[in-house]
């Protein structure tokens, strides 16, 4: 066992809401970016799934909200040990923008507006597992937060759940995203604390 | 990556909710600057706390330097801040984090833009400097509320050539100080030879409103997005 902390005595976690090893409860809402935030006007945005092959379709945001979207209450679980329980919030499922893509790729990249990437397996995008979400708490997601639209990933890190979600390009073999090449893990299961490389 | 057990070895307070503290670390290697660490406390029933630190100082093995600001109704940070005393134990994992991060053999100018405790890790980027004998340019901007809550000032005002370090008060200035408190504007962030047009390496840390704000004014100078590596704590 560890070594012990000589006068610590902690605050306990609310019993009965498990939480991921190594993770605290927060009331607000922490904000981790690389870089500035960018301001993406719905008027400009578009989200483009690429497959192996090149081909592309495009969403406008007129188009994104023609789709039906979801209504998700999920605990969301960052890297950097913070956990927000119980988030309301509000997106098209990833099943529906891939529904008639013709694939045999395994794996995705993410891709933001303003450069961010990361990597996740397709599976892990598939069977209600991931939106691109563009509301939280009933309101329209803030820029700092990833508005107008981003990835949500949330049985992953926060850091996979990209902002500024502006692509999905289909890969046949595993590339590494912006932080997977910065020290952090290729996959990051926040139960089984893949935090780190 | 695994935990190593560090020893706190000394505790010194920089202001009146900040300390620095240093832990010997075995096995704990040389970190760049602009890192951070882990660090985990343990209860003696098992109950365990982790949060993350940047790093205020690196290169040297088994040894680990930070400065903890107090988190009011904090959970880990009062511990550290008041309560832990040479001799006591806890666990480090690191260093982490490859991104926001100075490279001794990099010559652009370098221009670091700190809020309150955010000047951390940048302690770390100018003692790396100053250690390795570099003259790169470096120009440091730093805001914060009080002159009492300005972590390590006479260091960081204390000469080295080719460091300009620029303060700015928001709440009270210093005595006789030329200019009243006031945020941080453009004109803080406009030098000659720290432009977007020099290739300079541009950082900034600290609460997620001052860092969306100085981002913001450097993007409008004409900052591109991609040299201007930020860290950021607290919600929005």
């Amino acid at each position: 066992m560890a070594v012990v902390t000589r006068g610590f005595g902690g605050r306990r976690p609310e019993p009965e809401h498990q939480i991921p090893p190594g993770q605290f409860v927060v009331q607000d809402f922490p904000v981790l970016s690389a870089g500035p935030t960018p301001n993406v006007d719905e008027s400009r945005w578009e989200l483009t799934v690429r497959t192996e092959t090149g081909e592309g379709t495009t969403w406008t945001w007129d188009q994104l909200m023609e789709l039906p979207a979801e209504d998700v209450v999920t605990d969301i679980h960052c890297v950097t040990h913070w956990t927000k329980l119980g988030m309301t919030w509000r997106g098209v499922p990833v099943d529906a923008l891939l529904a008639d893509v013709e694939t045999s790729a395994d794996f995705v990249m993410a891709r933001s507006y303003g450069g961010y990437t990361t990597n996740l397996p397709l599976q892990d995008l598939l069977d209600g597992q991931a939106w691109v979400a563009f509301e939280v708490e009933g309101e329209p997601l803030e820029p700092v937060h990833g508005g107008p639209a981003r990835l949500l990933v949330p049985h992953l890190y926060f850091w996979k759940s990209a902002k500024w979600l502006r692509g999905l390009d289909l890969m046949t073999s595993e590339d590494l995203g912006f932080w997977e090449q910065n020290g952090y893990h290729a996959y990051g299961d926040p139960w089984l604390e893949q935090r780190y490389a | 990556m695994s935990w190593h057990v560090a020893t706190v070895v000394g505790t010194r307070s920089v202001t009146p909710t900040a300390r620095a503290l240093t832990l010997a670390v075995p096995g704990f290697a040389a970190a760049l600057p602009g890192q951070h660490v882990d660090l985990r406390l343990t209860a003696p029933d098992g109950y365990q706390a982790t949060r993350a630190y940047s790093l205020s100082d690196t290169g040297q093995d088994e040894r680990v330097d930070v400065v903890v600001d107090e988190v009011p109704d904090g959970e880990v940070s009062p511990y550290l801040t008041r309560v832990a005393r040479p001799g006591d134990q806890l666990e480090v994992r690191g260093p982490l984090g490859g991104y926001f991060v100075w490279h001794e053999d990099d010559p652009a100018p370098v221009l670091l833009v700190a809020g309150g405790s955010g000047v951390v890790p940048f302690l770390a980027m100018l003692r790396a400097r100053r250690a390795a004998g570099r003259r790169t340019p470096f120009r440091l901007v730093c805001s914060v509320r009080t002159p009492d809550d300005a972590i390590e000032r006479a260091e960081v005002d204390s000469p080295d050539p080719g460091l300009d370090v620029h303060w700015v008060f928001t709440r009270a200035a210093p005595p006789g100080w030329p200019a009243p408190p006031r945020r941080l504007t453009t004109d803080d962030l406009v030098t000659p030879g720290f432009g977007p047009d020099d290739g300079t390496a541009v950082f900034v840390c600290g609460p997620t409103g001052f860092v969306e704000a100085a981002t913001g004014l450097l993007t409008g100078l004409g900052h591109p997005p991609g040299r201007v590596r930020t860290e950021r704590f607290g919600g929005a």
